[in-house]
């Protein structure tokens, strides 16, 4: 019985680390969220020299064949200093939906080239968790027509892969004629999504499974979702602490005052189960089948939910000071924010739980 | 991450499912937690000691099973009991707080003399602990005892003495150098309930039970060998038993049972037609619930495993007591909003629900909240010692602090 992380896994955690905090300082940060593409070269050179791209591709397609609990250590990391690279949909979901539902050409074709980087691929399945604007899109004839929104690690992809709305995966290349792309420009500036337009687009369907791999992705997402929270979370908590520790106020420092002394205690009283949760809910995706998406789903929602609070009470501990743009704690405010409403918000979520154990029927 | 216990484990689980399917008949009602146990729970403890149920890690001289420690399979003992819904081995005061701290600290001849008749049942020991002037400041309590030909003279008043009316025995903190700093002047009294100069007065809380007593002292006399450690090292011997304390408000195991019975209820009662389950609004609260109890739950497999490989529990232990406390609380105050109207049926009312026990729970966990160190005590200590955060500076003298009131009041008067 060991409830944690492998010594590989805290091998991994602190490399990434202190690989992150050379490479992705705030100043580069903020260079970065300036652009229509904020992905940073450095970082993303970085993330490869480790093999991360490569982390959930099979070994026999050139990749580290790793877990989904791997890939949670890492998220965390990256949203600890706000990296602006693509990870939940080129490094994680694309990964796995080719493995678990590629045919051998297209894993062939792309996987090998995933774990290299030479290819990344971003992927758009937010219609299968709710529409909105009328978004979604049907597959007829072998082409796909509609809209889908919020494509996750937009920016620089040479393909994308797509759930219509049976929830079937189809991927679609860049290059594709009748495919019109637009950046969607959101709160978190260190991450990129758009909204693909389809109009008898050429596609290649993955396997036709009723959408279990399409679930599996959602579970995925939510996992690395609720750990990015997690990332962002501990260093909002961290930043809090060390501030309080260094202004004075009234002839003492402010963190000897109970009022916001309390503030911290209840950001990481409600912070620290989390972690746990994150950790349980990525091991279920990978090994225990009848948890996975229970677990998926409370993981993003409670993240949700504490992250929330942990970003408000932060910046309300950095007084006036967090409010500005100076310290930079909006970043991580932001980040969190947007972790919270991708792939469905807690109430979305939540309705699910209800259905995946029973409670009720699905609507 | 291995969630397997493995296969000694793993069989250590059948004998003890097999244990309890073999004996069930035979365990009292949940009444086993009552302050003085029944014959049957007597019965049953004992049955419990000998197979190694309870008492488990108790050397079998004290009356105890004698086995090494082990912690898993302490673990699947108390998973599997609870599970099945049968009462486990007794866990009053005494064995929870007591028998610990006597193994550790106690003399050879305190551990014979005391340890297993209460194992057994039958001691029934209350605590001494609170004053009405020493609640989260334990250590400024004022029960005073003067040495007196060979005798512990004890004066003062106690409170939150729950069982103190059925207890034989009390373990109790009085100051006996009153000169001396306040850590540092303090006795741990192990005395009979019936020495002359007790009085025991029921104390009525929100719930209207008397859930708790206070207890007064005058001119208890207490022979000077009846203290556990030396005179003055009192406070060292009570915080190895309050961490016993904090850890049995702070138990999973007990959240889960909590969610289960929110679950059954909300599909049980009714409104209209529906039931309670089918109105999103409260559905979307139970699920807020659940997600806390089970990030809860694998904090607790966390901080297990944290134990099996000799580390500290670190933040993730810090945070039990205060949450386990404020998610039972939620869960009881969304029962009661479940049930509507009907939720405020109580005192045996017609038509009340499970005899008024959610309202008694909403109620008495506010209680477990202020106890065993309030919510805002917590807080100072996952702050300081979780977080490495200031200490509060303390003002010199209470009279400061009365100044500095005093000024703050002209002040306000002034700018009125």
């Amino acid at each position: 019985m060991d409830f944690g992380l492998s010594q590989d896994q805290q091998m991994l955690r602190d490399a990434v680390a202190r690989c992150l905090a050379d490479t992705c300082p705030l100043d580069h940060v903020r260079e970065c969220a300036e652009l229509d593409n904020p992905y940073s070269d450095k970082v993303l050179g970085a993330v490869q020299d480790l093999g991360i791209p490569g982390m959930l591709v099979p070994e026999e397609h050139g990749g580290l064949g790793m877990t989904l609990l791997d890939a949670a250590i890492v998220a965390e990391q990256l949203a600890y200093v706000i990296a602006p690279v693509p990870f939940l949909a080129s490094h994680v979901l694309a990964p796995i939906a080719l493995s678990e539902a590629g045919s051998e050409e297209q894993k062939a074709q792309w996987l090998p080239k995933i774990a290299n980087g030479e290819a990344r691929i971003a992927v758009a399945i937010s219609e299968t968790v709710e529409a909105r604007d009328g978004a979604g899109v049907s597959f007829t004839g072998g082409k796909l027509s509609g809209t889908a929104l919020f494509c996750l690690d937009f920016e620089g992809a040479d393909a994308y892969i797509v759930a219509d709305v049976s929830g079937r995966l189809h991927l679609v290349t860049a290059d594709a004629l009748k495919l019109e792309t637009i950046r969607l420009t959101t709160i978190d500036r260190t991450r990129s999504v758009g909204e693909l337009r389809f109009e008898q687009t050429e596609a290649e369907p993955l396997v036709d499974d009723n959408g279990a791999t399409t679930a599996r992705l959602r579970d995925a997402g939510r996992v690395i979702l609720a750990a990015d929270s997690l990332g962002a979370g501990q260093a909002m908590i961290e930043k809090a602490v060390d501030y309080s520790g260094q202004r004075e106020q009234f002839g003492r420092l402010i963190g000897s005052f109970q009022a916001v002394k309390h503030m911290c205690a209840e950001m990481a009283a409600r912070h620290e189960p989390c972690r746990s949760l994150v950790w349980y809910a990525a091991h279920a995706f990978d090994s225990i089948p009848e948890d996975a998406s229970i677990f998926a789903c409370h993981a993003k929602s409670h993240t949700g939910e504490v992250h929330r609070f942990v970003a408000r009470t932060s910046t309300e501990v950095h007084g006036g000071m967090g409010f500005t743009d100076l310290m930079g704690l909006h970043y991580w405010f932001k980040r969190i924010g947007f972790d919270r409403q991708a792939l469905g918000g807690p109430e979305t979520v939540r309705a699910e739980v209800a259905v995946l154990q029973g409670w009720i029927k699905a609507p | 991450m291995d969630l397997n216990y493995g296969p000694e484990y793993d069989a250590f689980r059948q004998q003890v499912r097999a244990f309890i399917e073999a004996h069930r008949h035979l365990a009292p009602p949940s009444a086993a937690r009552a302050a003085r146990p029944s014959s049957e729970a007597v019965q049953w403890q004992k049955l419990l000691i000998e197979n190694g149920y309870t008492a488990r890690t108790i050397p079998a001289e004290y009356g105890g099973y004698g086995a090494e420690p082990d912690i898993l399979k302490s673990r699947i003992i108390s998973e599997e009991f609870s599970q099945a819904g049968v009462p486990g081995g007794l866990a009053n005061q005494g064995i929870s707080m007591l028998v610990p701290t006597l193994l550790e600290l106690g003399t050879r001849e305190q551990k014979q003399r005391w340890i297993e008749p209460t194992l057994k049942g039958e001691i029934v020991w209350c605590q001494g602990y609170s004053e009405p002037g020493a609640g989260s400041d334990l250590a400024s309590l004022k029960t005073s005892a003067r040495v007196e030909d060979g005798y512990f003279v004890i004066n003062g008043q106690k409170i939150w003495t729950s069982t103190a009316k059925q207890a034989d025995m009390i373990f109790c903190l009085v100051r006996t150098e009153p000169d001396a700093p306040k850590h540092r002047g303090i006795s741990y009294l192990i005395f009979s309930m019936d020495t002359p100069g007790i009085e025991v007065r029921p104390l009525k809380t929100m719930t209207g039970h008397a859930e708790f007593n206070e207890t007064f002292f005058t001119d208890v006399r207490v022979p000077v060998d009846q203290i556990v450690g030396a005179r003055g090292q009192g406070w060292l011997v009570a915080n190895a038993t309050l961490g016993h304390e904090r850890g049995m408000l702070g138990d999973p195991g007990a959240l889960e049972n909590r969610l289960q019975a929110l679950i059954a209820l909300m599909q049980e009662e009714r409104i209209g037609q529906a039931r309670a389950i089918d109105n999103p609004v409260l559905r979307d609260r139970l699920l807020a619930l659940q997600a806390e109890v089970s990030a809860m739950k694998c904090n607790g497999m966390r901080i297990l495993s944290n134990r099996l490989k000799g580390e500290s529990g670190g933040m993730a232990k810090l945070i039990v007591k205060l949450q386990s406390c404020e998610i039972a609380h939620q869960i009881s105050a969304l029962a009661i909003d479940a049930m509507g109207e009907m939720g405020t049926l109580y005192h045996g009312s017609p038509r009340e629900r499970e005899a008024g026990a959610w309202q008694w729970n909403y109620m008495f966990q506010l209680g477990l909240i202020i106890g065993g160190g309030t919510a805002q005590i917590q807080k100072n200590i996952i702050a300081e010692r979780g977080l490495g955060m200031p200490r509060e500076p303390k003002l010199a003298k209470t009279s400061d602090a009365a100044k500095a009131t005093a000024d703050t009041a002209r002040h306000k008067q002034g700018s009125a």
